[in-house]
């Protein structure tokens, strides 16, 4: 008996010492997506940037805002109008003890742009650029024009050791070659099942709270949800919008929330002459395309209640949107405002164009990729058909959708004529949206890639143009005001519907500040 | 029975390569994967690239050709999205979905039979009718909401068990397995009674009906005449006459637990196949879902085989034998 009570003493001093200790530094988190690479080069994907951000610095970090903040770099200035200027921080140590200096630089530069299995390729943000050492802890940039976005270009890119020449992802998914200089080191990665890691001791950073990260993939939302709840988790991202409400009664959840920089917009074919899916009001093909009309793509956005859809199909989870990004970001017009509510106008508008009984339309959308995408479709779809415009909703799987409206310019234009996608600014100011979503079409110049609808203006081309070539920020951003304008305010080249608000939930006692770009970077979970 | 297994073995061969080219055909008709990989910024020149480090630049009967030439080594092509062996991918994954079916499968037979036999015997009773009213609940039930239930009740609201993940694992022949490990056993159960649920309905029902005729038979009231104790009349002369559907059906679908095992595994975060296959599908990483439906063509045609070996022990009549045309 006495011996019993003695062991049951100690058993319970054993786990409180345990439970105090190690397991208190310890994150468990459950994520709704998992990196297809721990590589930070391999696949330009969200995913697998925001795992690469927890091993691999990179020269310039953004924080939740997407801010700047010194990384690797200390300082950077452009010193001439084409030459970027890099101080590189001293003292930094890679985590398999090498030193880090600009032959990394270089080196990381080189490899992301060139990686021979990327998926996604990181190019896009090391091309035309010139990388030079000019000592061990200095780096010269340069273009062949001014180039104002290099900071933001470069923020996209992880730092990896040049020790590890010819290594390709295989080498860092087990773990052997991904060495960085990030707040944690890599323990293991089991596909599918869990990614563990350990606090970086020697991080040159501020030194993060946990000790070790165990991150689970939990793809199934409510399951997910249900591994918090019970304690098997302590951390989650993508909270389903069905939940908000309840999960902010519940004492033992706390929730946050931010605005992300993905607009949901619409856009509409304003280059072929002949659409396909879209009919005049008794269903014969037209023979001319109202959708290029800006009047008629005015009523269209006229017709649209954002309160609404914000609102019923969205839980009051999301943002009215007026323009390309929500407010805070850099770029912004300050007059264009949420598009008001106004079918009779809409109607009155569409007559004056032509339209008075309007036209037959179908909305493609898809139905697995952005929160709640089909029903927003759907609730567009009867809003438009109100005024006389009647659409016909069709969703589908991303992986169909995508090949579909996949666009290659005027030779090769998307099949849908009007369609719901999202665009997240990777850079985190308007000139990204601008210059894939509106610009005109070309291929050498890198614009509008994703262009679906074809929309051009040669008008707001040269703003823009401008406006990248710019290296006073103050004017850059009322280049990029101005430019905004002309795309949405004048010619409703898209239209757009609303900022996509993201929510993380941790349990009690945890918070975490929301990221405007989506992503989960678990270390920046606190204890309040 | 060499000459059986053998020809049996030949015949999976065919089905094998039928099957490749269904697969290989349909996968192609869906979609492109490189729209799903790429970035919505990237440029024509990066699209190519993209295509090439793929192998989606040949037009898809070469494709095809390249794939039966390497299928025939061992290689059934890599993965688009972890740009890694398919094979490899889904033999790493392999371990955890046989043990959940494996799992499932020895919960069906431990519940459903003896169920299944008492319910046979004494019909009138009223457990009896409770456990068949419950079987039409293990029927119809949807396998997802009831694995939420599951989690809800034991998890969130009893706190007994862990909600999702496969937890420890220990090393058995190499491989690595959950049930040795209390913590493995907690994770283990839940999604294993969720997949086994229709299973043990299913088992109950085949065991009554089995029981119910079997009992009626003049062997077993020769067997009682004898003086037989029941104990010996139920496990001895019963019992074996009424395996052979049982096994037939569990044969079967036990091949269904493994090849469809997609929505426990999804709701349960259990990190086997089946989860694979659906986000293979969903980013149409062709190689991997080719791969997928090779190797479970491959445990079928093993499963089927072993069924019939089964038989053969069970029931003296059926003779292996090769079947001329």
């Amino acid at each position: 008996m006495h011996f019993r009570k003695t062991f049951a003493i100690a058993v319970s001093a054993a786990a409180l010492t345990i439970a105090s200790g190690a397991f208190a530094q310890t994150l468990n988190v459950g994520l709704g997506s998992e990196p297809t690479s721990i590589d930070p080069h391999y696949h330009n994907l969200g995913p697998n940037n925001q795992i690469a951000q927890h091993f691999f610095s990179r020269l310039i970090e953004q924080d939740h805002k997407q801010t700047h903040m010194p990384g690797l770099a200390t300082s950077w200035k452009p010193i001439n109008d084409t030459t970027w200027e890099f101080k590189l921080r001293q003292g930094v140590k890679f985590s398999d003890g090498s030193d880090f200096n600009a032959d990394d630089v270089l080196f990381s530069m080189h490899r992301a742009g060139n990686h021979p299995n990327a998926r996604a390729s990181f190019g896009l943000y090391t091309k035309g650029k010139t990388f030079k050492k000019i000592d061990d802890f200095t780096v010269h940039v340069t273009t062949e024009k001014p180039y104002p976005l290099m900071p933001n270009d470069l923020s996209n890119i992880g730092i990896v050791s040049s020790n590890e020449k010819d290594k390709w992802e295989a080498e860092y998914n087990n773990g052997n070659s991904a060495h960085g200089t990030g707040p944690f080191n890599l323990v293991r990665w089991v596909k599918g099942e869990v990614l563990e890691m350990e606090r970086n001791e020697n991080y040159w950073g501020e030194k993060p709270h946990w000790k070790k990260i165990v991150i689970k993939p939990i793809k199934s939302a409510p399951s997910r949800l249900a591994a918090l709840l019970a304690g098997d988790v302590d951390f989650i991202d993508n909270v389903p919008t069905v939940d908000v409400a309840k999960l902010k009664k519940n004492p033992a959840v706390q929730l946050s929330q931010g605005v992300s920089n993905r607009v949901i917009y619409l856009h509409m074919d304003q280059y072929r002459d002949d659409p396909q899916y879209v009919k005049t009001a008794d269903g014969k093909p037209v023979t001319k395309n109202p959708l290029k009309d800006a009047r008629v793509r005015k009523a269209m956005s006229m017709a649209i209640s954002r309160d609404l859809i914000v609102e019923r199909v969205m839980e009051g989870i999301a943002i009215p949107a007026g323009q390309l990004l929500p407010e805070g970001f850099f770029g912004l017009s300050s007059k264009l405002k949420v598009e008001k509510y106004d079918p009779e106008g809409a109607k009155k508008l569409l007559a004056e164009a032509g339209y008075p009984n309007g036209f037959q339309v179908t909305l493609h959308g898809p139905n697995d990729r952005y929160i709640n995408d089909a029903k927003i479709v759907e609730a567009v779809a009867q809003m438009l058909t109100r005024v006389g415009i009647k659409t016909t909703p069709d969703t589908m799987p991303k992986s169909v959708f995508f090949t579909r409206a996949k666009n290659k310019g005027p030779s090769g234009p998307p099949e849908f004529n009007f369609l719901l996608v999202g665009w997240g600014s990777s850079t985190g100011e308007s000139s990204s949206p601008l210059r894939s979503l509106l610009a005109t079409y070309d291929k050498s110049k890198g614009w509008g890639s994703a262009n679906r609808g074809l929309h051009s203006n040669p008008k707001m081309d040269a703003v823009l143009d401008k406006a990248l070539a710019m290296v006073d920020d103050t004017k850059r951003a009322a280049l990029l005001a101005e430019a905004t304008e002309i795309a949405i305010g004048e010619d409703q080249g898209i239209i757009p519907l609303h900022y996509q608000v993201n929510t993380w939930a941790a349990k009690k006692g945890l918070v975490y500040k929301a990221r405007s770009d989506e992503r989960t970077v678990t270390y920046d979970v606190r204890p309040q | 029975m060499t000459v059986f297994i053998i020809r049996r073995l030949m015949q999976s061969i065919a089905v094998m390569f039928v099957m490749s080219f269904l697969v290989f055909g349909g996968v192609n008709l869906v979609g492109d994967p490189t729209e799903i990989f790429l970035n919505d910024e990237a440029t024509e020149e990066e699209r190519q690239q993209t295509i090439r480090a793929m192998g989606l630049d040949k037009p898809w009967y070469i494709q095809y050709g390249k794939f039966i030439g390497n299928a025939v080594q061992g290689d059934l092509g890599k993965s688009f999205v972890y740009s890694e062996p398919a094979l490899g991918i889904i033999t790493e994954r392999m371990p955890a979905t046989f043990e959940l079916a494996l799992a499932a499968l020895v919960l069906a037979v431990v519940f459903g039979i003896p169920l299944g036999v008492f319910a046979g015997l004494k019909p009138e009773s009223g457990i009896s009718k409770a456990v068949m009213a419950g079987s039409i609940l293990g029927f119809s039930l949807p396998t997802f909401w009831v694995g939420l239930m599951f989690i809800m009740v034991f998890a969130v609201m009893l706190g007994w068990l862990p909600s999702t993940g496969r937890g420890e694992t220990a090393s058995l022949f190499g491989i690595e397995v959950s049930f040795l490990t209390f913590d493995g056993l907690t994770h283990l159960f839940l999604p294993a009674l969720n997949l086994a649920l229709f299973k043990i309905s299913l088992v109950i029902r085949l065991a009554r009906a089995g029981t119910r005729e079997v009992v009626h038979q003049d062997y077993i009231k020769f067997a009682r005449a004898k003086g037989l104790t029941t104990r010996r009349v139920i496990f001895v002369h019963l019992m074996k006459n009424i395996m052979i559907p049982v096994v037939t059906v569990l044969g079967l679908e036990f091949g269904g637990l493994i090849a469809f095992s997609v929505v426990t595994e999804t709701v349960f975060a259990w990190p086997g196949m089946g989860k694979l296959i659906i986000d293979s599908i969903q980013t149409l990483d062709r190689p991997v879902i080719v791969a997928y439906l090779m190797i479970i063509v491959v445990v079928f045609v093993v499963i089927n085989l072993i069924v019939d070996v089964l038989y053969s022990i069970l029931d003296p009549r059926v003779r292996l034998q090769d079947v001329k045309a």
